[in-house]
C-alpha cells in the first residue's frame, strides 16, 4: 500500500516536468471568428501539425467587440473583426494588444493588402491587425425580376415594392449615402457633416420603408427570403449572392453603380489572450496558399494570402469575374477606420428608421 | 442550545437562496446602475451624471417604444387570460381522470421545444410562401400569396402562444381548490351561469388570475425573440433597444439606463394593477 502514493508522486512530478519542458507545446487556441473562416479540415490539419487545439466561437463584428469589452479583452486568444473596427474600439476600450510583426511571415501576404491593413489598424504607433479574408457588400438580385435595380436607391423603386430586404445596420447607411451622391467616408472626421449626411439618408430610408418586406438580421434569414422568391432584390454580401446563384442561375451578386463596399477581416490579439504562440502559429498556418484556398472554398471569399487564387475553385473565380468588371473592382469603396463615437449618431438614425411608419 | 441550532439550520437553508440573489441579481444590478450613471464625454473618458436617463426622456422615440411595448404586453396578457380561463376551467372542473392528465400534458408539450424552434414554427406557418397562405389560395379564399408575418397581429399570436402555460397553471391550481358544492349551492339559490361565474368563480380564482397575469405580463415585456422574429421591420420592442445599445452601438451606458427604466416602469405597472384590482402581493403569492 505504501507504493501507491510513491507512484502517484512520481507521475505528478513527471507531468510537472513535462509541462515545464514544453510550455508552448499544447496550447488551446480560443478563436473568435466568423462562420466559414475556420473549417473543420483546416483545424484538423493545424492540430495535427502543431499539437495545439482550437476552440472556435462564431460571431460578428459587433458581438466580437462587445464580448471583448465585457471581459476587458479576455476569454479569447485570437479574434477577427473587420479592419475598420480596430482603431476606434482600441482607443476607447483598449481590448487588443499590439502585433509582433516579426512573428508573422509577411511573405505569405499580398503586400498591398498587408500595408493597407497595417495603416488602418495603427494606434499610437503600434500595429494591431493583419488582413485575412476580404470581400464586398452590394446588391443581390433576381435579375429576371429586378433587373432594373442598378444601385441601392433603386431598391425604393415601385417595380420591386414589397420584395426588398436589407439590414438595418451601418453598411446600409453608408451604401445609401454613396448612392445618393454623397461621400460619408470623407466626412468621418467631421461629426457635424457626417450627421448631416445621415439625416438625408434617414429621410430616404423612411420614405423607402413601405417597399421593404423585412429588415434581415442573419445570413440564413436572407437566404430563405430570396430562395422562396419572397424577396427579389436585397443588399447583401457578395458570397450570399454567389451561393444563391448555385440554386437559381437568375440570382447573383451585382456591384452597385456607386460602388460595392469593401471590407477586410483581420487577425487581432485580444488584450488578455493567453496563447500568443498558438495564435501566431494559426495566422502563419492559414495564410499558406493551399490552406487559404480551403478557407476560400468554405467561406466563399478570397483571402489576403499571396498565390492562393491559383488553388481557388474555378466556379467561384468565374462568379467573381462576372460580378466585378475591372471598373467595378476599381470602384470598390474600402471602409476606412470608424472613429470612436460615430456609432452613437448612426444608432439614433437606425432607431428612428425602425420606428417610422 | 436548541435555539442556536435552529438558527444555524435557518441560516444554512437560506444560504443558497441568499447567495443566488446577491451574486446573480443584486451585485450585477448595482454594477449596471453605476454604468448607467456614466456619461461619455470623450474617447475613453466618462463622468457621473443622469444624462442617459435624460436621453430616454428627451427622445420621444424611446418613450413611444416603451409605451408600445407595455400596451402590447397588457393586450397579450388580456388575450391570454381570455383564452386560458375557459381552458383552465375545463381542465380543473369538467375533465376527469385520464382526460384531465392528457389535456394538461397538451398544454405542456409546446414547452418541450425551445422558444426559438416554436417561433420558427410560426414563421413557417405564416410566411408568404408558408402553409396558411398556401391553404388560403388552395381554398380559393385568396387570389395571391398572403403575407401574414411582420405585423403586430403576428407578434400578438406569438406572445399569447408563448405565455399560455404560465396563465393556465396558476388558474388550474386556484380553480381546483374551489369546492364544487359551492357552485351547486349557487345554482340551488337561483343563480344563472353568468352570475355564478361573476359572483363565485372569478372572485375565488382572483389570486390565480392576478399571479398568472403578472407572470405573463413580465414575460411579454421582457420577451426578445418573438417580437423580433415575427414582427420583422415593424417589431420595435423595448428589449430590442436595450440589445442594440449594448451590442450594436457599444453604448453600455444608455443600454444600462434603459434596463433600469424597464425594471422601474414594469414594477410600477404591476404595483398599479395590484392596487387597482384591490389585491395585495401577499394574497397573490398565497
Amino acid at each position: 500500500m505504501t507504493t501507491a502514493p510513491k507512484h502517484l508522486k512520481l507521475t505528478v512530478a513527471a507531468t510537472a516536468l513535462l509541462a515545464l519542458a514544453q510550455p508552448a507545446a499544447a496550447d488551446t487556441l480560443r478563436l473568435l471568428t466568423w462562420g466559414g473562416y475556420a473549417p473543420e479540415g483546416v483545424i484538423e490539419m493545424f492540430e495535427a501539425e502543431t499539437g495545439h487545439t482550437v476552440e472556435v466561437t462564431l460571431s460578428n463584428n459587433e458581438e466580437m467587440i462587445a464580448k471583448l469589452r465585457a471581459t476587458g479583452g479576455g476569454g479569447f486568444d485570437l479574434a477577427q473583426p473587420s479592419q475598420d473596427r480596430i482603431a476606434g474600439p482600441q482607443e476607447e476600450f483598449g481590448i487588443y494588444k499590439p502585433m509582433d510583426l516579426s512573428r508573422i511571415d509577411a511573405a505569405q501576404f499580398i503586400p498591398s493588402m498587408l500595408e493597407a491593413t497595417k495603416d488602418n489598424t495603427t494606434v499610437g504607433g503600434e500595429v494591431y491587425g493583419v488582413p485575412h479574408v476580404w470581400g464586398t457588400s452590394g446588391l443581390v438580385l433576381d435579375t429576371a425580376k429586378a433587373g432594373m435595380v442598378a444601385d441601392y436607391t433603386d431598391l425604393c423603386a415601385p417595380e420591386v415594392a414589397g420584395q426588398v430586404s436589407y439590414r438595418l445596420r451601418r453598411p446600409t447607411l453608408i451604401g445609401f449615402a454613396f448612392a445618393m451622391g454623397m461621400d460619408p467616408f470623407a466626412a468621418y472626421g467631421d461629426e457635424a457633416a457626417y450627421a448631416e449626411i445621415l439625416e438625408q439618408v434617414e429621410s430616404k430610408l423612411i420614405e423607402c420603408k413601405p417597399n421593404v418586406k423585412t429588415y434581415w438580421g442573419g445570413g440564413d434569414e436572407l437566404m430563405n427570403l430570396v430562395r422562396s422568391g419572397e424577396v427579389v432584390a436585397a443588399m447583401a454580401w457578395d458570397t450570399g449572392g454567389w451561393k444563391l446563384n448555385e440554386d437559381n442561375p437568375d440570382v447573383t451578386f451585382v456591384a452597385p453603380a456607386s460602388g460595392a463596399l469593401g471590407w477586410v477581416d483581420t487577425f487581432v490579439l485580444p488584450a488578455k489572450g493567453q496563447a500568443d504562440d498558438a495564435a501566431y502559429a494559426w495566422i502563419n498556418f492559414v495564410m499558406q496558399p493551399e490552406v487559404a484556398a480551403m478557407i476560400t472554398e468554405v467561406a466563399g471569399n478570397f483571402t489576403a494570402s499571396k498565390g492562393a487564387d491559383e488553388f481557388a475553385p474555378d466556379a467561384l473565380k468565374a462568379k467573381y469575374q462576372a460580378s466585378f468588371t475591372p471598373e467595378a473592382l476599381d470602384n470598390i469603396k474600402w471602409y476606412p477606420p470608424v472613429p470612436a463615437g460615430l456609432e452613437a449618431i448612426e444608432g439614433g438614425v437606425l432607431d428612428r428608421v425602425k420606428a417610422a411608419n | 442550545m436548541t435555539g442556536t441550532s435552529a438558527r444555524l439550520g435557518f441560516v444554512l437553508l437560506l444560504a443558497p437562496a441568499a447567495l443566488w440573489l446577491t451574486l446573480l441579481i443584486v451585485i450585477p444590478h448595482i454594477d449596471l446602475f453605476l454604468v448607467s450613471l456614466r456619461e461619455r464625454i470623450g474617447v475613453g473618458q466618462y463622468t457621473t451624471s443622469f444624462a442617459n436617463y435624460g436621453t430616454f426622456l428627451d427622445e420621444p422615440l424611446y418613450l413611444m417604444t416603451f409605451a408600445r411595448t407595455a400596451i402590447m404586453s397588457v393586450l397579450a396578457t388580456a388575450l391570454t387570460l381570455l383564452i386560458g380561463f375557459p381552458v383552465a376551467y375545463y381542465i380543473a372542473k369538467l375533465a376527469r381522470g385520464r382526460t384531465r392528465s392528457v389535456l394538461f400534458l397538451l398544454c405542456l408539450v409546446p414547452f418541450w421545444v425551445s422558444e426559438l424552434v416554436r417561433t420558427f414554427g410560426w414563421m413557417i406557418l405564416l410566411r408568404e410562401t408558408g402553409l396558411v397562405s398556401s391553404l388560403l389560395q388552395w381554398a380559393g379564399l385568396a387570389a395571391g400569396p398572403v403575407e401574414l408575418l411582420y405585423n403586430d397581429a403576428a407578434i400578438m399570436v406569438g406572445l399569447v402562444y408563448t405565455s399560455m402555460l404560465f396563465m393556465v397553471v396558476p388558474l388550474i391550481t386556484t380553480l381546483d381548490s374551489l369546492d364544487d358544492a359551492v357552485i351547486e349551492a349557487g345554482y340551488d339559490l337561483g343563480g344563472s351561469a353568468p352570475s355564478i361565474l361573476r359572483e363565485i368563480v372569478i372572485p375565488h380564482a382572483m389570486p390565480g388570475i392576478v399571479s398568472g397575469c403578472i407572470v405573463v405580463f413580465m414575460l411579454s415585456l421582457g420577451n426578445y425573440l418573438t417580437p423580433i422574429m415575427l414582427g420583422g421591420k415593424d417589431s420595435l420592442w423595448f428589449t430590442e433597444l436595450i440589445y442594440s445599445q449594448f451590442i450594436l452601438r457599444f453604448n453600455w451606458e444608455l443600454g444600462a439606463a434603459f434596463g433600469f427604466v424597464l425594471l422601474l416602469l414594469s414594477s410600477v405597472i404591476v404595483w398599479g394593477t395590484l392596487r387597482l384590482t384591490g389585491q395585495t402581493l401577499r394574497e397573490t403569492m398565497g
